[in-house]
This record gives structure tokens, C-alpha cells and sequence, in this order.
């Protein structure tokens, strides 16, 4: 699983907006509760014949002084079982607006990138699994006025 | 078994009405003590689910298609609410709007909590294209935990379209509790 990341926050009002373009590489198929299976091991673990879909969603995690614990989702997509369960998105643009509840972007260092689904079965248990792998983006200190997203 | 009045009685109709009227009061109160002690462990099994979940309400089924395609209309939701469980992104939480009785079962896709465990957080439907910000209060921006009635923790389908069934057809729900009741009255152990 890997993610790279160039970033860059823009002014808004009261609240620190960021700016993330990101790539996604996963392949879902071989990943079973955040460990990487072998190959010579069985492979669908994740899409056994109780899973009707995963719902992906890349969410950074992030503490700023406002707040000790941040979380939002950039973006999401739905994996219908029989779907091509691997993934290679390039230069994707955050789906949603990555706000901050205060201006806790701006020099902010350690902003944790992670993809994570949750499991929706046929009927039974919904858990929520994280991937392995995550990514850490610095945001600079700051404000971009003159970049277009 | 209690001793009958005699007479060989024809067709189902009137073995019924047969029995109804062999039935003295002891017998009557026998049936009637069956069937509150019935409604009475259905209640405590679900008082029972209250408390262990912790939430108010904790099977509920999905009213609407705004979290299409994992959950349909009609399917039913089992929810958890405790305390200790912190709300992080992704989580699907049914929560009420402050003043509305309905619940809603979406995503949370935003999370900002204090040091001291205050917690605000969005919500948005899978299916939706926008925030739940409209849905909720005049000028309320995010939920708190107090409007959380719990977490979607498991889930089966279309057993929930019973219930749809008798809310938006009455008669169903009648004719449905008479023949219930007609049934438990009636039914004799021997």
C-alpha cells in the first residue's frame, strides 16, 4: 500500500483549508486486517462469499492545538464484490473539503494519511479494517494564495 | 386435559366455536396468564438488549436508500452504544437529530475531539452527494456523542420490512396482532 502526497493549504475565512493530491496503490485482494499475506498463501481472504462490498476511504489523522484528535475523510469509493480489487489512482484530488476546526494546518508536521474499509457482509458483523501502510504529509507554514486547485 | 361436554362436532369452523365455548373461566384465565407471560419475557428480553448495548434502541431498521448499496430500505441494523467507544471516521453511527424522532443511519467522515473528550463529528450518507448539514437543526454545524442512539455493529437484510409494512399499512398491523392473539388464546396444551 503506498501513497505519495504534494500539499499545500489555502486561507479560508477562520478555518485552515488544505489542499492534498494523492496517489493510491492497494491491492486488496492479498491484505487481511492490516498484514500482508504471502503468496503462496489463499488468496480472497477479503472477499469471501459473505462480503457484499467495501466501502474504501482515505482519511488523515492529525492533533492540532484546538483539538488533540483530528479525522477526516479526503475521499471514498465503493468496492462491489467482483469489482477489480486493485487499486492504481494517481493524481487524485481530495473528494472533500479537508477543513480544519481552527488553523491547526498551517506548519502542521505530522498529518497521517490512511486507507482504511469497512466490510459490509450479506448479513452479519460490519467491521472496520485499516490497511497497512500509511503516509505522513507536512503541510508548510504557509498560506498558498496563488495556487489553483 | 379438562373434561368436555360431549357431541362429535364437524368441519374446523365450528371445532373453534366448539372450543370456545367448552372453555369454563379457569381455563380462560390459564390462556390469558400464558399470554402475558409471553409479552412480559418478549419485554424483558428487550429491556435486557437496552442494557447490554447500552443503546435506547438497539435494533433499528433502515428507512431510507441514503446509504445505498450497502443498506436498503427494510433492512435491520444492530447497534452498540458504549460509552468508552470513541466516534472515529468511517464508523456508521444512527443518531437522532435533536427535536426529531427519527433516526438516521449514515457515515461519519468528520471527527474533531477535544483533550478532554468533547467530541464533534459529521455525518454523510453513502448515497448522498452532500454533508448532512442540512439535516440537521437550524444553524447546528455537527453532532455530538449525546445525539448518537448508537453504532451499526452488525446487520441483516430485508427482515426489517415487516416493520415498514405494518407502519405504512395499519390494517396489516391489525389483522397481524388478531390472528397472534387469536392463536395464543386458543392454543391448548394437553
Amino acid at each position: 500500500l503506498r501513497k505519495n502526497v504534494e500539499d499545500f493549504t489555502g486561507p479560508r475565512e477562520r478555518s485552515d483549508l488544505g489542499f492534498v493530491t494523492f496517489d493510491i496503490t492497494a491491492d486488496i485482494l492479498n491484505e487481511k486486517n492490516g498484514l500482508q499475506t504471502f503468496r503462496n498463501e489463499s488468496t480472497s481472504i477479503i472477499f469471501d462469499w459473505n462480503v457484499k462490498q467495501l466501502f474504501l476511504y482515505l482519511s488523515a489523522e492529525y492533533s492540532t492545538k484546538n483539538n488533540a484528535l483530528n479525522q477526516v475523510v479526503l475521499w471514498d469509493k465503493i468496492m462491489l464484490r467482483g469489482d477489480n480489487p486493485r487499486l492504481s489512482l494517481k493524481d487524485m484530488k481530495s473528494k472533500y473539503f479537508f477543513f480544519d476546526d481552527g488553523n491547526g494546518l498551517k506548519g502542521n508536521r505530522n498529518i497521517t494519511l490512511t486507507l482504511s474499509w469497512n466490510v459490509v457482509p450479506n448479513a452479519g458483523i460490519l467491521p472496520l479494517v485499516t490497511g497497512s501502510g500509511h503516509v505522513s504529509v507536512p503541510f508548510p507554514d504557509t498560506y498558498e494564495t496563488t495556487k489553483s486547485y | 386435559g379438562w373434561p368436555r361436554s360431549g357431541g362429535i362436532r364437524g368441519g374446523a369452523a365450528m371445532d373453534l366455536f366448539g372450543d370456545l365455548r367448552r372453555m369454563n373461566k379457569r381455563q380462560l384465565y390459564y390462556q390469558v396468564l400464558n399470554f402475558a407471560m409471553i409479552v412480559s419475557s418478549a419485554l424483558m428480553i428487550w429491556k435486557g438488549l437496552i442494557v447490554v448495548t447500552g443503546s435506547e434502541s438497539p435494533i433499528v431498521v433502515v428507512l431510507s436508500g441514503s446509504m445505498e448499496p450497502a443498506f436498503h430500505r427494510g433492512d435491520l441494523l444492530f447497534l452498540t452504544n458504549f460509552h468508552d467507544d470513541p466516534i472515529r471516521a468511517g464508523e456508521i453511527v444512527v443518531f437522532k437529530v435533536e427535536g426529531r424522532d427519527i433516526p438516521i443511519v449514515h457515515r461519519v467522515i468528520k471527527v474533531h475531539e477535544k483533550g478532554n473528550g468533547n467530541i464533534k463529528f459529521l455525518t454523510k450518507g453513502d448515497n448522498n452527494e452532500v454533508d448532512d448539514r442540512g439535516l440537521y437543526k437550524e444553524g447546528q454545524n455537527w453532532l455530538e456523542k449525546k445525539d448518537v442512539v448508537g453504532r451499526a455493529r452488525g446487520f441483516l437484510p430485508y427482515v426489517g420490512m415487516v416493520t415498514i409494512i405494518m407502519n405504512d399499512y395499519p390494517k396489516f398491523k391489525y389483522a397481524l396482532l388478531a390472528v397472534m392473539g387469536a392463536y395464543v388464546l386458543l392454543k391448548r396444551e394437553s
